[in-house]
């Protein structure tokens, strides 16, 4: 292995680079996991002998060079382990993502094919089991935590500790063959295939080579100085690239250490242990961890309340200047060092973000007084644009050039350009090899020359050279008057607001935009106790008049800045309502990664829509839901729908007379 | 061989269920005039979930409190594993194998989860109480020991995320949980389970369920619990024993227990003559 990455120059493989870290840094932590409430701790060298031993156990079951092997579960070594552990006998790890239903699991499966599963624990066993009943594919279970799975039937499920047992005690025998297998990976053999969470349509499975992970977590890893100090909290699903770039791409390239928490439910905790030095959330965990900063204060004392106020204003006038380096006054620095000993440094400990250097948002858009809290507290967060198809980056944004309205400079080796419609092209050593199985949606996608159409509208901003995204290509769309709809743009600007967790927001065609609302449960219902409202449940909290009003005063704002946008301001809200249940992936209503899905929430709730157009004041509706044990149920609710106040500009008017 | 196959049984679900544990003969406990206990006989059997099940006010707590040796009974005996037990302090009992779970929480609110569930090691700590006392030589080795069990137990009922909460704070489903964690860190031989479900929600009375089930499986641990839920004392146990005024009106599976007709009437009530 060693003398065939001196040959080329550099590792090949994903596999390569584990050898190789395995040279340079063997007995330096590569993996960390909670667990008995201790962390517990594995070297490169006692990972890649794990790593082994999973191979070798996978060959003794008869694993074929190709085979799809579907990992499903919460983020744990051993499951990163098999992901690498399929890498080396020339087979592809499909992970896949823990919480999706029976059903929605049995569609991936089908499509990759994959004859092995490791699962995390008897949940997810249960549900390739149920999948077994439809898809025909799958001939191994392999499962992690034996847990109620005493009784199941072992004929063709295994425990992951005794294959690799049989993988270790069959060790001569198979090694050569794993050897000849390894040996045999090449740049631009599959690394792994990752289904995209299906915005539109089904889930497709992008392939993506060795060549796509190495290079992206080589430019990436360098753009951001990574080091091998670093250490990172997986706790994102590893089904989504973000996981995977950053817990194998980037970590094996560096080599620096993935930290997994004991459960979901302990990762603030584990957060604040670990202290992760680079660290990545989609800006509903920033959110929500704002939201329970700024409840607690509301229960503080007043002086603590006072010196909070007072500080965290100082920090918003000059943190993110000084975290930027530009010049500061020498009174202002004082003041916000003594702010730091004070309320900064305690909170970016609570918060787990003390020893945080580098900290990326993406996946949506985050509120600009979201953004501009956690950097003026100095913690670094940034943001990035990218996708599946791009093996993540496709946009960063560079120290010290950091803004909330755009999302940076081409990543290092990404070409980008701008159709005329302002769709947004790509073109990066990163670009995936091709959908599974599915020859139309790459050539649709991907064009001969490598560039792909990544579905956003956007455009780079003349003076600083960053790109700025509209909205989803085709959700743009436009009015009846013909004037500009980007239902995205008016949904973030509303869910800025920590009252508002989604926003769906109608117009396409129409002559008026309205939208559906729903309330932040644990914002809304704090704010309720404090004003001494009862309420029985979320729907009888969603339709309180107080509520109403509070959403009222947002969406009217919300209209008011958009008034003020030449291009946008047709899109301003006329009616609105709130929904009566949380939109939900289990029910459809959103993606796994929670996206919204419009179409099917337009087919869904169409009587609501007709209601918000038709001048009703109310209406009553229901609505079938699903538990998360699957079974169903429904839930019936007469909704409030309100009329919001627009401001008709000029320049509204003129567009619309033209 | 032979022996053990004319003693255990084996169920639908694969589990095994072993020879007698603990048999009940004659019992009667009485507290002055009233009679809480009238002559009842049962059995426990290694392996298996026995219910023990009844209207309120039927002796089920005092049955549970005669096996922790809580009550003494006044006429009739314990047999525990083929001996016959004497007039014991709970905390004897205790050291034989047997932990229990109380109707009304019965945890030290003030303490955080992991403390509470460390009190339950105290049957198998053999360090002084100096050593204890200045945490030296043995009791730091021990105290390692215990803490790997109790871990292991949390991380079995899946209580991480409050470890270090303290229990007064906790929701009424999860102190249920720290209870049971408390008594299976005893590593016992028998449980017994107080109304495990009584105030819980649907989903609490499922994830409960599941832990009975798991912890019988698991660890094999035999257990008697109490409940008022019908369905779910059906679905769990393997053997059910119905009690009505302190007396014995039912034994037998779930199903036989459900067609008996004076089971029906006790639960239904019929009219007293």
């Amino acid at each position: 292995m060693a003398e065939k990455t001196a040959v080329r120059g550099r590792p090949q493989s994903v596999p390569e680079l584990l050898a190789r870290n395995v040279a340079q840094f063997g007995s330096k932590p590569a993996y960390r996991e909670k667990e008995f409430g201790i962390w517990q701790s594995w070297t490169w060298r006692e990972a890649a002998d794990e790593i082994e031993s999973i191979a070798l156990g996978f060959l003794a079951l008869g694993a074929a060079e190709g085979d799809h092997i579907a990992i499903i579960g919460r983020n744990r070594p051993a499951l990163y382990w098999s992901m690498v552990a399929a890498m080396k006998i020339g087979a592809v790890p499909v992970p896949l993502y823990q919480d999706a239903s029976a059903e929605e699991m049995a569609y991936v499966v089908d499509h990759s094919g994959a004859r092995f599963t490791i699962c995390g624990d008897q949940e997810q066993v249960d549900k390739v089991i149920e999948v077994q009943e439809t898809v025909k594919c799958v001939e191994h279970i392999i499962y992690q935590d034996p847990r109620g799975l005493r009784k199941y039937d072992h004929t063709t499920l295994h425990a992951l500790s005794d294959i690799q047992g049989e993988g270790r005690a069959a060790r001569v025998r198979l090694m050569p063959e794993l050897e000849r297998r390894e040996g045999k990976l090449e740049y631009d053999d599959t690394c792994v295939m990752l289904y995209t969470s299906g915005t539109t349509g089904k889930p497709k499975g992008v392939v993506l080579s060795n060549r796509n992970v190495i290079e992206t977590a080589k430019n990436s890893s360098e753009f951001d100085h990574l080091r091998p100090s670093e250490d990172i909290l997986a706790y994102l699903p590893m089904a989504w690239v973000g996981d995977f770039i950053f817990s194998i791409g980037q970590a094996y390239w560096t080599g620096f250490c993935t930290n997994c928490p004991e459960s979901a439910d302990t990762m603030m905790t584990d957060l604040r242990e670990i202290g992760p030095t680079y660290y990545f959330a989609p800006p509903r965990v920033f959110e929500t961890q704002l939201t329970n900063v700024m409840i607690r204060m509301e229960d503080a004392g007043k002086f603590k309340k006072r010196l909070f106020d007072k500080y965290m204003a100082h920090a918003k006038k000059v943190g993110p200047a000084i975290l930027d380096g530009k010049p500061v006054s020498m009174g202002d620095r004082i003041k916000y060092w003594i702010g730091d000993k004070l309320i900064y440094g305690p909170l970016k400990n609570t918060l787990g973000f003390s020893r945080v250097r580098v900290g990326y948002t993406a996946g949506e858009a985050i509120g600009p007084e979201i953004f501009e809290f956690y950097r003026s507290l100095g913690i670094n967060l940034k943001q990035l644009y990218g996708q599946t198809e791009a093996t993540v980056f496709i946009t960063a944004q560079p120290d010290g050039e950091v803004r909330a309205d755009t999302v940076g400079v081409p990543s290092p080796g990404v070409e980008i350009k701008i159709a005329e419609n302002g769709e947004i092209f790509y073109r990066s050593p990163g670009t995936f090899v091709e959908y599974y199985k599915n020859p139309e949606s790459t050539a649709d996608t991907k064009d001969a020359e490598g560039w792909v159409a990544t579905g956003d509208a956007g455009f780079f901003e003349e003076e600083t050279g960053h790109l700025r995204i509209i909205d989803r290509a085709k959700d743009v769309g436009q009015m009846a008057d013909g004037s500009l709809f980007a239902p995205k743009y008016v949904e973030n600007k509303l869910k800025f607001y920590p009252d508002i967790l989604e926003a769906v927001v109608f117009g396409n065609g129409r002559n008026r935009c309205t939208a559906f609302i729903n309330i932040d449960l644990t914002a809304v219902g704090n704010w309720a106790e404090r004003n001494n409202i009862a309420y029985g449940s979320y729907q009888e909290l969603a339709q309180h008049p107080r509520v109403l009003n509070t959403i009222q005063e947002h969406v009217e704002t919300v209209n008011k800045s958009l008034a003020n946008d030449e291009m946008l301001s047709g899109c301003q809200i006329h009616r609105f309502l709130i929904l009566h249940k949380e939109l939900d992936a289990d029910d459809g209503e959103m993606t796994r990664t929670r996206k919204v899905r419009r179409k099917i929430i337009e087919e869904k709730f169409h009587d609501l829509i007709t209601a918000l157009y038709d001048g009703s004041d109310e209406i009553y509706t229901e609505t079938e839901v699903t538990y998360e044990d699957g079974r169903k149920g429904k839930i019936k609710a007469t909704l409030q729908i309100r009329d919001a106040a627009v401001i008709e500009d000029t320049a509204h008017t003129r567009v619309a007379a033209e | 061989m032979n022996q053990m196959a004319t003693d255990s049984t084996i169920t639908e679900d694969g589990r095994t269920i072993g020879g007698v544990m603990m048999e009940m003969r004659n019992i009667t406990l009485r507290f002055g005039g009233v009679v809480a206990i009238k002559d009842i006989s049962f059995d426990i059997r290694e392996g298996e979930i026995r219910a023990i099940i009844g209207p309120n006010g039927a002796g089920k707590s005092s049955m549970l409190n005669v096996i922790s040796g809580f009550y003494h009974p006044q006429e009739g005996e314990v047999w525990y594993h083929g001996a016959r037990r004497k007039a014991m302090k709970p905390y004897q009992v205790a050291r034989q194998g047997i932990a229990r779970t109380f109707q009304n929480i019965a945890l030290f609110d003030g303490m955080s989860v992991l403390d509470n569930i460390m009190t339950g090691r105290i049957n198998h700590m053999s360090s002084s109480f100096l050593d204890q006392a200045i945490w030296w030589g043995k009791a730091q080795r021990e105290e390692v020991e215990h803490r790997r069990k109790a871990e292991e137990i949390i991380d079995f009922l899946e209580i991480q995320a409050i470890r270090k909460t303290p229990v007064g704070r906790l929701p009424y489903g999860l102190k249920k949980r720290v209870e049971l964690a408390r008594a299976l860190v005893a590593e016992p031989k028998l449980l017994l389970l107080d109304e495990p479900m009584a105030g819980m929600n649907v989903e609490e009375k499922e994830d409960m369920s599941r832990f009975i089930l798991d912890v019988n499986d698991e660890f094999g641990t035999t257990i008697a619990l109490i409940e008022h839920d019908m369905g779910v004392v059906m679905d769990l146990s393997d053997r059910v024993v119905v009690m009505d005024y302190g007396k014995k009106i039912g034994d037998g599976s779930p199903d036989e227990v459900r067609q008996n007709q004076e089971v029906i009437d006790a639960y239904l009530g019929v009219a007293h003559d």
